[in-house]
């Protein structure tokens, strides 16, 4: 009986997670346009709908018609792959991310996460690396030029920052002592959150930055720099599969502020003492705000040389993420 | 050994003011654009509102009436005749009072340039160039303009 509570629990949770994070996706990318748009001091789409509410299924009716071409010298099982993984590799990072404390639903005690791995930070990082096969396979197998260039550019930089990206979270490691997620965020609770109760600020930052790299996000968007690469690895890509990618990236950047605010910003910790079934109200607006962020600095900066993405990745921030390792183990040592 | 230590020292400072400095940079940045965000976009949603046009806008052309209500033309052909882009096309005719009179007169409005001359270059007045500017159709036939659409392009009378 057990076994069947846990099942129809977990699919449960599967699909409601599934659906919001659909539903967040296609609203981000109107969201990003219409951020971008006020930034750039012009509205953005609202012509579908009340405030172009409705722009985003429009979108969706207009991929899902378009003509689905495959290159005819392209490596076509690789081709129609490529996109799934991507979307794969982002959807699954949500497995093991603690959106709430718990709901009671039944009499029984929902907890608010997938799976509760023990090595749910593992996890991430695994998956996560995973995304990287869509982009570099989709770049390779399109038999292009720029696809290829994209491909080999997003597997150098994905695989610096990758590296960057696992250290600057070790300081949150050794001073939580667990992978589990839920642990680490449990432990933040009352206002200890990582970024400012154990100086894991800087951590933060450059979890930040090579988030940013690890997502192809605009400073870091070489892959698919549209000015030299025009669209870099996707750029063979039509219909439904430019659109699995497109989503893949919103559900990747949704997940990598999602783990920020899990590792650093005290997950659904929040003031106000909300009832434990309300607390995923905090979790989603820290991972909104870091969304905001990530939106609102790709309307700043521009778009780095690859040279300098590479010398900064490996000469400036992996050093430093080894600097916090040894600066933590410091703090740890003297605060006991 | 002093100075090594020394100069390493140097350049660590160095190295803190300018990673500073370009952190600075970046923030300031970002200020600007927040600020961006918060302001009055400036379009201006064109269908719904439109934009005033200067007063010497040069739109669609229009026909002058005379005081018998029909155009003012006298097929003298200066327009035709100085029309850069070659796009009018008159056939003139002698009235049995002796007055020459268009009896066609097209403009080719794909063709036209709008620079007005034929405005400029009529001895009555008659071709002038109006304020319209929304002049769009799905046929290009439907966009040469003959002397009905011409008179009827004329703004009306305030």
């Amino acid at each position: 009986m057990e076994t069947v509570y846990f099942l129809i629990e977990s699919i449960t949770k599967v699909i409601v997670v599934f659906a919001c994070l659909m539903a967040a996706v296609a609203y981000l990318t109107l969201a990003e346009r219409k951020i971008l748009g006020r930034i750039q001091v012009r509205y953005g789409p609202n012509r579908v709908g009340p405030f172009g509410l409705f722009q985003p299924i429009a979108d969706g009716i207009k991929a899902f018609f378009k003509e689905d071409l495959i290159p005819a010298r392209a490596d076509k099982p690789l081709f129609i792959i490529a996109p799934m993984i991507s979307i794969t590799a982002a959807i699954s990072l949500f497995a093991v991310i603690p959106f709430g404390e718990y709901i009671e639903l039944f009499g029984r005690r929902v907890s608010l996460v997938i799976a509760d791995l023990d090595i749910g930070l593992l996890y991430v990082f695994a998956v996560a690396s995973l995304g990287e096969y869509g982009v570099v396979l989709g770049g390779w197998s399109g038999y292009n030029k720029y696809g290829l260039m994209g491909a080999l550019r997003a597997a150098a930089q994905m695989i610096s920052y990758e590296l960057a990206l696992a250290l600057s979270v070790m300081g949150v490691l050794m001073i939580a002592g667990t992978l589990n997620l839920v642990e680490i965020v449990q432990q933040q609770a009352g206002w200890h959150w990582n970024v400012f109760y154990h100086f894991q600020f800087f951590p933060f930052i450059f979890y930040i930055v090579c988030a940013l790299a690890e997502i192809n996000r605009t400073p870091f968007d070489m892959p698919e720099a549209e000015a030299e690469l025009a669209c870099g690895f996707n750029i063979e890509y039509s219909s439904m599969k430019f659109a699995l990618f497109f989503m893949a990236e919103y559900a990747h950047m949704v997940a990598v502020c999602a783990i920020a605010t899990t590792l650093f910003l005290g997950g659904w910790d929040g003031p106000f003492n909300l009832s434990p079934s309300w607390s995923w109200i905090w979790f989603v607006a820290k991972t909104g705000i870091l969304v905001y962020f990530f939106i609102w600095q790709r309307g700043t900066f521009p778009r780095l040389r690859y040279d300098q993405i590479m010398r900064f990745g490996w000469k400036f921030l992996l050093p430093l993420a080894l600097a916090n390792i040894f600066a933590t183990g410091l703090y740890m040592v003297l605060t006991g | 050994m002093v100075i090594s230590v020394l100069t390493g020292i140097w350049w660590f400072i160095k190295g803190i003011g300018l990673l500073l400095t370009s952190v600075f940079a970046l923030l300031k940045g970002l200020r600007l654009t927040l600020k961006m965000f918060f302001s009055r976009p400036i379009t201006i949603q064109y269908p719904e509102r439109k934009r005033e046009v200067s007063p010497r806008w040069r739109g669609i052309h229009y026909f002058e009436r005379n005081a018998k209500g029909d155009t003012r033309c006298v097929a003298c052909g200066l327009c035709v005749a100085v029309c850069p882009s070659q796009c009018i096309r008159l056939v003139a005719v002698e009235q049995d009072n002796g007055e020459r009179y268009p009896e066609t007169y097209e403009i080719n409005t794909v063709r036209c340039i709008y620079c007005g001359m034929c405005a400029e270059a009529c001895p009555v007045d008659a071709i002038k160039l109006g304020r319209n500017y929304e002049f769009v159709d799905y046929q290009r036939e439907a966009l040469v303009l003959d002397k009905e659409r011409l008179l009827a392009n004329a703004p009306k009378e305030t």
